[in-house]
């Protein structure tokens, strides 16, 4: 069964073609890693899954034809995007960040302060000025709140202080133990990425060039593919 | 609760209790005129405060917001002007002779401007910033040339009301009692716009003023949000209109002058941008300069630039930034 299709994805930013015909799949429950250098598409490919960089192609959520939605109906049917660099409701409280992209379902804002406790203590902190990992660690409840099938999580970790990263990767590895969420992570740390994708798909200059199970990425494709 | 929200709390209770003293002194000190100043100012306040939804809450700067004000005031105006002269309003499917009551005109005041707003609202909001602005502003103008040309209803010379409509239970000519009634709209008014801020709906739409992207990224239109924001906002400024109408049961085609919507805009500004007591303030300030300075020399709007220009550079939290603290937004 799968939750999300993705099949020839070709998109344009103006004359120039960032993505070539890119594949993936990802069955409901299941954590994929899109890896790849950087400028390989990465970003562009989650944009264009959740419609908001215009790409043709084959585009389906459990079915649905995502290809002629806009991307807060794409978000209505289930996608929960963290995206790259944050970017919270500044002005707005811990609490009032969450309430605001708050869907029904089972995530609520219990359910986040008690996967990250740091913003339960700080519910009523404006946005602004919390740190950047309270500040990730918000973008992911935000996310959460809207009770997504599939979240998607573009360089969640980027730019964090290594125990800020661990609690997030804690966080990635629980949701994916307790609620069978599928989850699509984005990220260059194949160390931590290991420990909690099942699949992973590898861009380069917006083309997928590997797809596999985690375990069959050998050092080889690794160093070739990716430069660690 | 964080110490600058608490004092603009007490900043703002004191003001709704001035606002209850108010007619009660002019009574004791035998100065009637002020309660009729303080009706227009509250219902100005009324006026910025439907603005105060869309332009702090939603960061739509409309300058055509007049529009829904002489909307609200032409809805009071026609109605009240068949029922004084007797004239049907229409007569198919049922005979309709206008009315008199304020209720009703109430009634129909906040759903043609709320509809109103909500047709505008939809072609406007497919812009945004200068352009939105520019918008507004052409629809403003649109209905300012539109009633001038309306010679059923007064034209350029607009269309006096005989008598102030009724409210059942009260003798709306009596300053005193249509003062509270004005009081009450505010009130109520204000409450709405603290519950809104409060509410799910107030902080997808704050969220959307600051990264629209993102708020679709949660499933939420930003457009949506701003017209349903923008609807609700035309909708009480047109109530305001039909109660400035009866204030002073005169309806003129300058109730929809772009320089009214400009007075809005000056009266959020001054009192302080999407503070919930901001437009009172701002309202307030300028009907009593007004009053004042416009004793002194008919050119004291020159005084009231600097006054605004002041407040622009060095307290842009408006005069209740300034006695309250800097607000997380728009300071």
């Amino acid at each position: 069964m799968t939750l999300l299709q993705a099949q020839n994805l070709t998109a344009h930013y103006g004359a120039s073609q960032a993505l070539f015909d890119v594949n993936l799949t990802l069955a409901p429950g299941e954590v994929l890693a899109l890896m790849g250098r950087n400028g390989m598409g990465k970003t562009t490919t989650v944009k264009s899954i959740c419609r908001m960089v215009a790409a043709q192609g084959t585009l389906r959520l459990d079915g649905h034809d995502l290809t002629r939605l806009p991307s807060h109906k794409v978000a209505k049917l289930g996608v929960g995007l963290v995206p790259e660099g944050r970017r919270c409701f500044a002005d707005l409280t811990v609490s009032e960040n969450l309430i605001a992209a708050a869907r029904p379902g089972a995530w609520d804002e219990t359910r986040v302060g008690a996967l990250f406790p740091r913003l339960a203590e700080r519910r009523g902190q404006i946005a602004r000025s919390l740190s950047g990992g309270e500040q990730q660690m918000l973008a992911i409840g935000r996310a959460l709140m809207t009770n997504p099938r599939l979240l998607i999580l573009d360089e969640a970790t980027e730019g964090l202080a290594p125990l800020v990263r661990q609690e997030i990767w804690d966080a990635i590895a629980r949701l994916k133990r307790e609620t069978g969420m599928a989850i699509l992570i984005v990220d260059k740390s194949l160390a931590e990425l290991r420990g909690v994708c099942d699949r992973a798909v590898i861009l380069d200059r917006g083309r997928d060039v590997w797809t596999g199970v985690m375990d069959a990425l050998d050092g080889e494709a690794a160093q070739r593919l990716l430069g660690v | 609760m964080g110490g600058v929200m608490r004092r603009e709390l007490w900043v703002n209770a004191a003001l709704w209790l001035g606002l209850i003293c108010v007619p009660l002194w002019a009574h004791w000190a035998g100065e009637p005129f002020t309660i009729t100043l303080a009706t227009r100012a509250v219902i100005f306040a009324v006026a910025a405060v439907g603005l105060n939804i869309a332009l702090g809450l939603g960061g739509l700067v409309s300058l055509g917001h007049a529009a829904f004000f002489g909307i609200g005031g032409y809805a009071m105006g026609i109605l009240a002007f068949h029922a004084q002269n007797y004239q049907p309003l229409f007569e198919w499917p049922f005979v309709f002779e206008g009315s008199q009551s304020m209720p009703l005109i109430w009634v129909v005041a906040f759903a043609v401007s709320g509809l109103c707003a909500f047709v505008i609202g939809l072609l406007a909001l497919r812009t945004s910033g200068v352009y939105f602005i520019m918008i507004t502003l052409a629809f403003g103008q649109m209905f300012y040339f539109f009633s001038i040309s309306w010679a059923a209803y007064g034209g350029e010379d607009g269309m006096l009301i005989y008598v102030r409509n009724g409210f059942p239970g009260l003798n709306t000519l009596d300053p005193i009692q249509f003062y509270g009634l004005c009081f009450a709209v505010l009130s109520a008014a204000l409450l709405v716009q603290a519950r809104l801020a409060r509410s799910p709906f107030g902080l997808a739409l704050n969220a959307a003023r600051q990264v629209p992207e993102r708020v679709r990224a949660v499933g939420l239109d930003p457009v949506r949000l701003r017209l349903l924001a923008f609807t609700l906002s035309g909708a009480i400024t047109g109530l305001a209109g039909a109660l400035f109408a009866d204030l002073n049961r005169f309806v003129s085609p300058s109730m929809f002058s772009w320089q009214l919507s400009g007075e809005f805009i000056v009266f959020i500004i001054i009192g302080g941008t999407a503070r919930l007591f901001g437009p009172v303030v701002g309202a307030m300030v300028f009907v009593g300069l007004e009053h004042l300075l416009g004793g002194l020399s008919e050119y004291w709007h020159v005084w009231f630039g600097a006054l605004l220009l002041g407040i622009v550079l060095f307290g842009q939290g408006g005069v209740i930034g300034m006695i309250a603290g800097k607000a997380r937004a728009h300071d």
